[in-house]
């Protein structure tokens, strides 16, 4: 019973450390310290929002707004630093909040209205990117003390690796997250929505608070994934993590999360995001291949790890 | 011994039926009160707006706990004040762990964290007191009904400040199962919570409650104590007690003398979890009645000639072909129709018209590449609309905005229009206001002097016994009898029912 449930979680395990032997075995430098923490440090706002759409999907829901999301944050601190010179911290500190208030609006009309996850957030995503774009259409660079301090700011690890501030803040919302989820009744309830929310309501459960707390969260993540990206390109682009929040529901779902929601780890969600990296890293260090291959390899992922649930999942009905 | 709770002149009003009306009800401290009544009586709203899952309607009547008036908006309100509930179907969660599931919302927490540590040893206590040595850390789906139901309980005694409501807790647990739940009952109630105890199990009824308050058809029959209120008088209060006026009743519809012919035959039929080799012939222009309390098989045995259950052995004959029925299509290809029980959720289709709703069996019997033109349709539903006497102001109207017995007429409507040999008819009168319940029975009555076959299941015994030329009776999901001629009376028919 409880192998079952971690089964998905292995697999993953189990295949991005095979690819890392496989590569490290055929490249040279694949097998180093440094191809870890630069998987960590590429695909961190990756993995950031990836956590949100976790809670998300374990909630039953979906939300497809945080590619936009992350776009609009990214130009609106990008126009506030250079255009307005802002200091980098204050516009933070309006962006978060901002970005926090946008999911739970979702969340309330989601809750009040009983609309779809999937409806909401996709008007949710055609706004983001609207206004994102009308705030800017073009790329708008970022040139601040703040920001080489932050790039210049990390950790040397043996064999020249780096882990960056990026990579840290990370590792601080897994944290973070991980206790939400496991040791607050919040987290509890997260998962008691997604196993039955007709169950969930008779047995007490705060519905409204919680769901708005849900997409709030998302929402957050992904705003500060869109800051984590300034960080990362110094700069901001309207049209930049389009298609993310597919990426981001491919990892949750290659992480072991069941669409349909009750079941599934954050942790699952970051081993997600690393294997899609691994495979990107390997095509990179291959050379010959598209980069193409690595959807390509990716569909297939997602196809295998869905068939996989479902067989899980016969054997294992959740209702009496 | 202080009142808890007072419920009182309640009523709840769904959609063209009134679920509920002006209802009472008086919960004193430290007492087992049983509620009964007949599937549709109402026990389960009463349950749903004194725990908040459902509100009740507004303007009138009132809710009083501890003599302050409330009203619940959400389950969690009424369990934050001490109302707990334990549902009728299992309402946990399958992919939470036990002891999550005993807990949820009320998790023991240390330092603002749940403490698993602490959970994990109450839980045990608690599971303890039902003789259940289980992994509280095991996923609740991993477990059986009979576990989760007991675990469902022991949610609500864990949380019963005081009052804890269990819809039908004995379902689905075997005898020694009750006994372990009962004796934990009998400990609460010695603490002074106040029980309310919904079962179809009538010995249960008279082996742990104190006092028992009747509900039929969405009314209060009467509060009773248990001592004071024989087996007898409790099935007479459940099933209506004009019975007693009503011996001997006349059967309008007698049977055509060629009745012996039959027209469908069951014989020694079973169905997994449903019926046992069960025996049955319904005669060509012959009614045929089926009786017996909830849970005693009427409704699978509908079921299972219409093909929605599985036969496990036994044949059914059908115009001395032998049927095999997997599906229903098959019986209405047959020449079978089935008016469901719950016509609500099987029966109509709501925001179609009534011609649509019509129109569709006839359809479907057609199949898709056959279509009935909107003419032909109109016509169809405009006869039944005059035959029927449904009351609408044209056949465009969606369904769900008539009342109950104009969506029964519809129903029946859309069965009559593929013209069925054998029309089975499952609680036809269910839900509805007098007035239609009398044209509903004589549809009926005219229907079966056309030459149509007819099964039909109601709790309503002296109905029953005007209608049918022969009535079944069921207890514990087989025939225990079959009363026909000077026998069929509904006095008969009840200590049959009483009696097995």
């Amino acid at each position: 019973m409880m192998a079952k449930r971690f089964l998905p979680l292995w697999i993953t395990t189990g295949l991005l450390i095979v690819l890392f032997i496989i590569g490290s075995a055929q490249f040279e430098g694949f097998g180093s310290l440094r191809v870890i923490t630069n998987l960590f440090s590429d695909n961190a706002f990756l993995l950031i929002t990836a956590l949100g759409m976790t809670l998300v999907i374990i909630s039953g829901g979906i939300d497809l707004s945080v590619g936009s999301v992350i776009a609009l944050s990214g130009v609106v601190c990008s126009v506030l630093i250079t255009q307005y010179q802002w200091h980098p911290v204050a516009v933070f500190a309006l962006v978060l909040p901002l970005g926090t208030l946008f999911g739970a609006l979702m969340g309330v009309l989601i809750h009040e209205y009983r609309l779809q996850p999937f409806i909401v957030t996709l008007a949710g995503m055609f706004l983001a990117r609207g206004l994102a774009t009308t705030i800017s259409e073009k790329s708008v660079e970022i040139d601040h003390p703040f920001y080489d301090a932050v790039s210049d700011f990390g950790l040397l690890l043996p064999g020249n690796a780096w882990l960056d501030a990026s990579s840290m803040l990370f590792a601080l919302l897994l944290i973070v997250i991980v206790v939400i989820m496991h040791f607050t009744r919040l987290g509890t309830n997260i998962y008691a929505l997604g196993g039955n929310e007709q169950s969930a309501v008779l047995m007490g459960v705060p519905v409204k608070k919680t769901t708005i707390s849900i997409y709030a969260a998302s929402s957050f993540l992904a705003t500060f994934a869109g800051i984590v990206f300034t960080f990362y390109t110094f700069s901001g682009y309207a049209l930049a993590g389009v298609g993310v929040e597919l990426d981001a529901i491919a990892a949750v779902v290659i992480g072991g999360t069941l669409l349909t929601g009750g079941s599934g780890f954050v942790i699952g969600s970051v081993l997600g995001v690393l294997l899609m990296g691994i495979i990107q890293t390997y095509i990179t260090f291959d050379g010959t291949l598209s980069s193409w291959w690595t959807k390509i390899v990716i569909g297939l992922l997602l196809f295998f790890f869905i068939v996989l649930q479902k067989l899980l999942n016969r054997n294992n009905k959740l209702h009496a | 011994m202080p009142v808890v709770l007072e419920l009182k002149n309640i009523s709840k009003t769904y959609p063209g039926v009134k679920a509920l009306d002006d209802v009472d009800l008086t919960l004193y401290q430290g007492e087992i009160h049983a509620l009964l009544g007949e599937n549709g009586a109402g026990k389960s709203t009463l349950v749903k707006v004194m725990t908040g899952a459902q509100r009740k309607d507004e303007g009138i009547g009132q809710v009083l706990f501890n003599n302050q008036s409330y009203d619940f908006k959400t389950p969690a309100e009424a369990q934050l004040a001490g109302i707990s509930t334990v549902y009728q179907e299992v309402n946990l969660l399958p992919n939470l762990t036990v002891a999550q599931n005993l807990f949820l919302g009320h998790e023991p927490r240390k330092y603002g964290l749940i403490d698993y540590k602490n959970m994990l040893v109450q839980s045990e206590q608690l599971l303890s007191r039902f003789k259940l040595s289980i992994d509280v850390n095991a996923q609740l789906s991993s477990f059986s009904v009979a576990v989760q139901q007991l675990i469902a309980i022991a949610r609500g005694v864990a949380m019963s400040a005081q009052v804890l409501v269990l819809d039908e807790p004995t379902a689905s647990l075997d005898a020694d199962e009750v006994q372990t739940l009962f004796a934990v009952l009998n400990q609460l109630k010695a603490e002074g919570v106040a029980i309310v105890f919904i079962t179809h199990f009538l010995d249960q009824v008279y082996q742990i409650s104190d006092r028992i308050t009747v509900l039929r058809n969405g009314k209060q029959v009467g509060q009773f104590l248990t001592s004071e209120l024989p087996q007898a008088k409790l099935i007479e209060a459940m099933l209506g007690k004009e019975l007693q006026h009503l011996t001997g009743h006349q059967r309008e519809c007698e049977s055509p003398t060629n009745s012996q012919e039959a027209i469908l035959s069951l014989s020694n039929v079973s169905a997994k979890g449903s019926i046992q080799s069960m025996n049955l012939t319904v005669g060509k222009g012959q009614a045929v009645g089926l009786a017996g309390l909830l849970g005693s098989g009427r409704t699978e045995v509908c079921k299972a000639i219409f093909g929605l259950d599985q036969l496990t052995q036994g044949d059914i004959t059908f115009t001395n072909n032998r049927l095999t029925i997997s599906q229903p299509a098959d019986a209405i290809n047959a020449g079978i129709a089935l008016c469901p029980e719950d016509r609500k959720t099987d029966g109509i289709i709501g925001p179609l018209s009534i011609r649509e709703n019509i129109a569709l069996a006839l359809q479907a019997r057609l199949g898709w590449w056959r279509y009935i033109s909107k003419a032909q349709q109109e016509e169809l539903a405009q006869f039944y609309i005059d035959k029927l006497q449904i009351a609408t102001p044209d056949a465009d109207k969606p369904i769900e905005q008539l009342s109950g017995g104009n969506q029964q007429k519809v129903i029946l409507a859309r069965w009559l229009a593929i013209e069925p040999m054998l029309l089975i008819l499952d609680e036809p009168t269910r839900g509805i206001d007098i007035g239609a319940h009398a044209e509903i029975l004589t549809l009926i009555r005219s229907l079966c002097e056309e030459g149509m076959s007819l099964l039909v299941t109601s709790s309503e015994l002296d109905e029953l016994v005007a209608l049918a030329n022969k009535v079944v009776v069921m207890r514990d999901r087989h025939k225990v009898t079959e009363l026909s001629g000077s026998e069929l009376t509904s006095q008969h028919v009840m200590q049959a029912i009483a009696e097995g």
